[in-house]
């Protein structure tokens, strides 16, 4: 059986003008309890890739820059 | 990152610590310091700098005792009449008689706690009987400060691992680990003398109202690793049927909330705005009457703070909205709900298992010695009840002592090789099939059952029919399960987890024909206490690679419990006035 995406809004958005991910920053995706954030291969920036939030907050914290958002999960709002 | 590669490698070590949360830290920093020439591991599915329920902070200790407000013998007296009497105290006495000196400890780390104008202790009343909760003034430092010390001392860290099955040697003793890397899917093997298993609560058991997977109580990494890999190893785990069930802002997660607000003057209160409970702290008995009260016509139930002045309230936010769910302010804004305003909605969580605030976990006595040679425990998944942070802390303490020394006495055990081929087809076997049900489907299917079948009010037509339900999922996980990448990977093993935890939830559930715990064990066809036939822990474990159960009595209490203090819980339902 063929596997579909479902699509979904993802609660934790970056700032692309903000990230210094193509500088060499990882702590978003370093602290995040979840694993859930990456590198875009594509933009060198951050993003959220698995929709798996706990939305506690440690990108948003740690992030150097203030490029991450913390919003809370469609379901739940 | 993410692609799954092939990969084994084997360290050794002294002390192998499993969860760099709360009670895991401590443990390791502990054997540290008693023992520096040993070699000790701290071993993390997530980064220790921001993992466990601690990720950001702490709003404060739940259970301090703190001499002057309280003594070790008050504790334990409290805290076994808060869990029906099936308690052994020595494992609590030891606690409350050392939690003082962690506290200390805690302090010359930077944490700070609350004083008054005179400079003691600020310690507040919530529990039913005696006062335990110290506030915490910048609790938001605590993981910080821990992973200071980690540094200092030196310890270890491998993050990104996740354990996924212990290792025993021929004689049964505690041999070592397997783990998985859950961003290259290479395997670690760590051969160790001792293992503490400090990884949390079974969180992500039930499915929380909203049907968001990740939106559960306990931060969403802890899937019941930990009691499975036991459960595995042939441990005894102990009154797993004493499930958690915490009160909580409806549809969002943080606790709702008795240990912060209540101080203040907040309670719970019922559609009319009345209290209807005497007493906020988390007991099954208390959440019994919160159910009973979202179920009738005064229902649902509410967190009530807007007969506060704004400052107090303001005081509470300050606190709830910035500490250890720092997300809440945002959930009431895009709802648009003011605690100053309007009373605010609360709800019942998910079921889970945890000992930190109830008391199902995997069965350590004093030493946080396990009934496997060798093998620790301490924290939410080690069966001290309603332990906490501080218990974490404490017990974390404890077992990194007893287990360096015992350590520094024994050789590090043989493995069967065999039993690690074994794990990785195990581990591996998702990733060979090209078609099949992804790990998030059979999550949600598994934990939606547990909800249907295996919540209480526990009914024991409907228990079996989960059980049955379960097993499907279980065959599709064995033969249909298709992973993608390591990050699916470990998802899958969780899924596995997770199942382990569900099958020992209704099998203990089923063990234990009577009521006890409150709305932890309600079980409608065996409504009453059977103090004659079940004042005894039911202990669960594999045997010849089934499960069992059996009964253990509880040992003679170190601190009598007078006949007339016994069911001061049961009597949690404010007097109706005439
Ligand atoms: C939202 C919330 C609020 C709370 N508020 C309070 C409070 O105000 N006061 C209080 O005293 N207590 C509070 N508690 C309880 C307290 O936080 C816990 O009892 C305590 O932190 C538990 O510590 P632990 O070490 O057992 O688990 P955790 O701190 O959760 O650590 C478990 C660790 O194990 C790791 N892990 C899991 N599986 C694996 C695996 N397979 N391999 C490797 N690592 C793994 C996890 O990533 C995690 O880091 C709260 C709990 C929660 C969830
Ligand atoms: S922490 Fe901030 S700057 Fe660094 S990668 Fe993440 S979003 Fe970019
Ligand atoms: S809120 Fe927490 S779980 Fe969500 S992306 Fe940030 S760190 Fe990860």
């Amino acid at each position: 059986m063929p596997i579909a995406y479902a699509p979904t809004t993802v609660p934790v958005v970056v700032d692309d003008v903000k990230c210094i991910a193509d500088k060499g920053c990882t702590v978003c995706v370093d602290v995040c309890p979840l694993d859930v954030l990456r590198i875009s291969d594509l933009t060198g920036k951050a993003y959220m890739k698995y929709d798996e939030c706990w939305y506690c907050m440690p990108c948003e914290t740690d992030c150097p820059t203030g490029a991450v958002t913390v919003n809370i999960p469609y379901l739940l709002r | 990152m993410d692609e799954i590669k092939q990969g084994l490698s084997e360290i050794e070590c002294d002390v192998l610590v499993i969860g760099g949360g709360t009670a895991g830290p401590m443990a390791a920093y502990k054997a540290k310091r008693r023992n520096p020439k040993a070699r000790v591991v701290l071993l993390e599915k997530a980064n220790v700098k921001r993992s466990g329920a601690i990720a950001m902070g702490m709003d404060g200790l739940n259970n301090a005792v703190v001499p002057g407000f309280a003594t070790p013998e008050q504790y334990t007296k409290e805290i076994t009449i808060a869990n029906d009497g099936i308690c052994d105290q020595a494992p609590v006495y030891k606690y409350a008689s050392r939690c003082f000196d962690v506290i200390q400890e805690l302090d010359s780390f930077g944490i700070k706690f609350q004083k008054t104008e005179n400079g003691d202790f600020d310690v507040k009343k919530v529990h039913h009987l005696g006062s335990y909760v110290l506030p915490m003034p910048n609790g938001e430092t605590v993981k910080k400060a821990l992973y200071r010390q980690l540094r200092r001392e030196k310890v270890l860290i491998s993050n990104r691992y996740m354990a996924t099955r212990l290792l025993t040697a021929k004689d049964g003793r505690i041999a070592g680990v397997i783990a998985v890397n859950t961003r290259s899917a290479e395997f670690l093997v760590l051969r160790a003398k001792t293992v503490i298993l400090c990884t949390g609560a079974a969180g992500r058991l039930g499915l929380p109202q909203s049907g968001y997977l990740w939106g559960t109580y306990e931060n969403a990494t802890n899937s019941g690793d930990g009691y499975a890999m036991a459960y595995h190893a042939g441990a005894g785990l102990a009154n797993i049927e004493c499930y958690q069930i915490n009160p909580l802002i409806k549809d969002y997660n943080g606790p709702a909330c008795a240990y912060v607000a209540g101080p203040f003057g907040a309670y719970t209160a019922n559609s009319e705005g009345n209290r209807f409970i005497e007493c906020d702290y988390w007991s099954g008995q208390m959440m019994q009457e919160f159910y009973n009260e979202l179920q009738s016509g005064k229902g649902p139930v509410f967190l009530k703070l807007n007969h506060l002045h704004s400052d107090t309230v303001g005081q509470i936010e300050a606190v709830l909205h910035k500490v250890e769910r720092p997300s809440r302010g945002r959930f009431h804004e895009n709802r648009g709900t003011n605690y100053r305003e309007k009373m605010i909605e609360m709800h019942i969580s998910e079921i889970g298992l945890c000992s930190g605030h109830s008391a199902s976990g995997v069965f350590v006595d004093e030493f946080a010695r396990t009934t496997v040679t060798g093998l620790y425990s301490a924290g939410d998944m080690a069966s001290v009840p309603h332990n906490y942070m501080l218990g974490a802390f404490t017990n974390g303490a404890v077992a990194g002592e007893h287990a360096v020394d015992f350590a520094a006495e024994v050789d590090v055990p043989d493995y069967d090789r065999d039993d690690v081929v074994r794990e990785q087809e195990r581990v591996l076997a998702p990733t060979q099939r090209d078609d099949g049900i992804p790990p998030n489907q059979l999550e949600y299917k598994a934990r939606r059952l547990v909800n249907d079948y295996l919540q209480p009010p526990k009914v024991t037509a409907k228990m079996q029919i989960g059980q049955a339900r379960l097993a499907e999922v279980r065959d599709d996980l064995d033969n249909a399960m298709v992973v993608r990448d390591s990050h699916e990977l470990m998802r899958a093993l969780e899924v596995s987890s997770i199942l382990d935890c569900a099958d020992m939830a209704a099998y203990a559930s089923l063990f234990r024909t009577e009521s006890r715990w409150g709305l932890y064990h309600n079980r409608v066809d065996y409504p009453e206490k059977n103090e004659e036939d079940w004042f005894c822990h039911s202990i669960l474990s594999k045997r010849d690679g089934r499960m069992t159960a059996e009964k253990r009595a509880v040992e003679p209490y170190l601190v009598p419990i007078d006949e007339s203090e016994r069911d001061a819980y049961d009597r949690q339902r404010i007097r109706q006035h005439a």
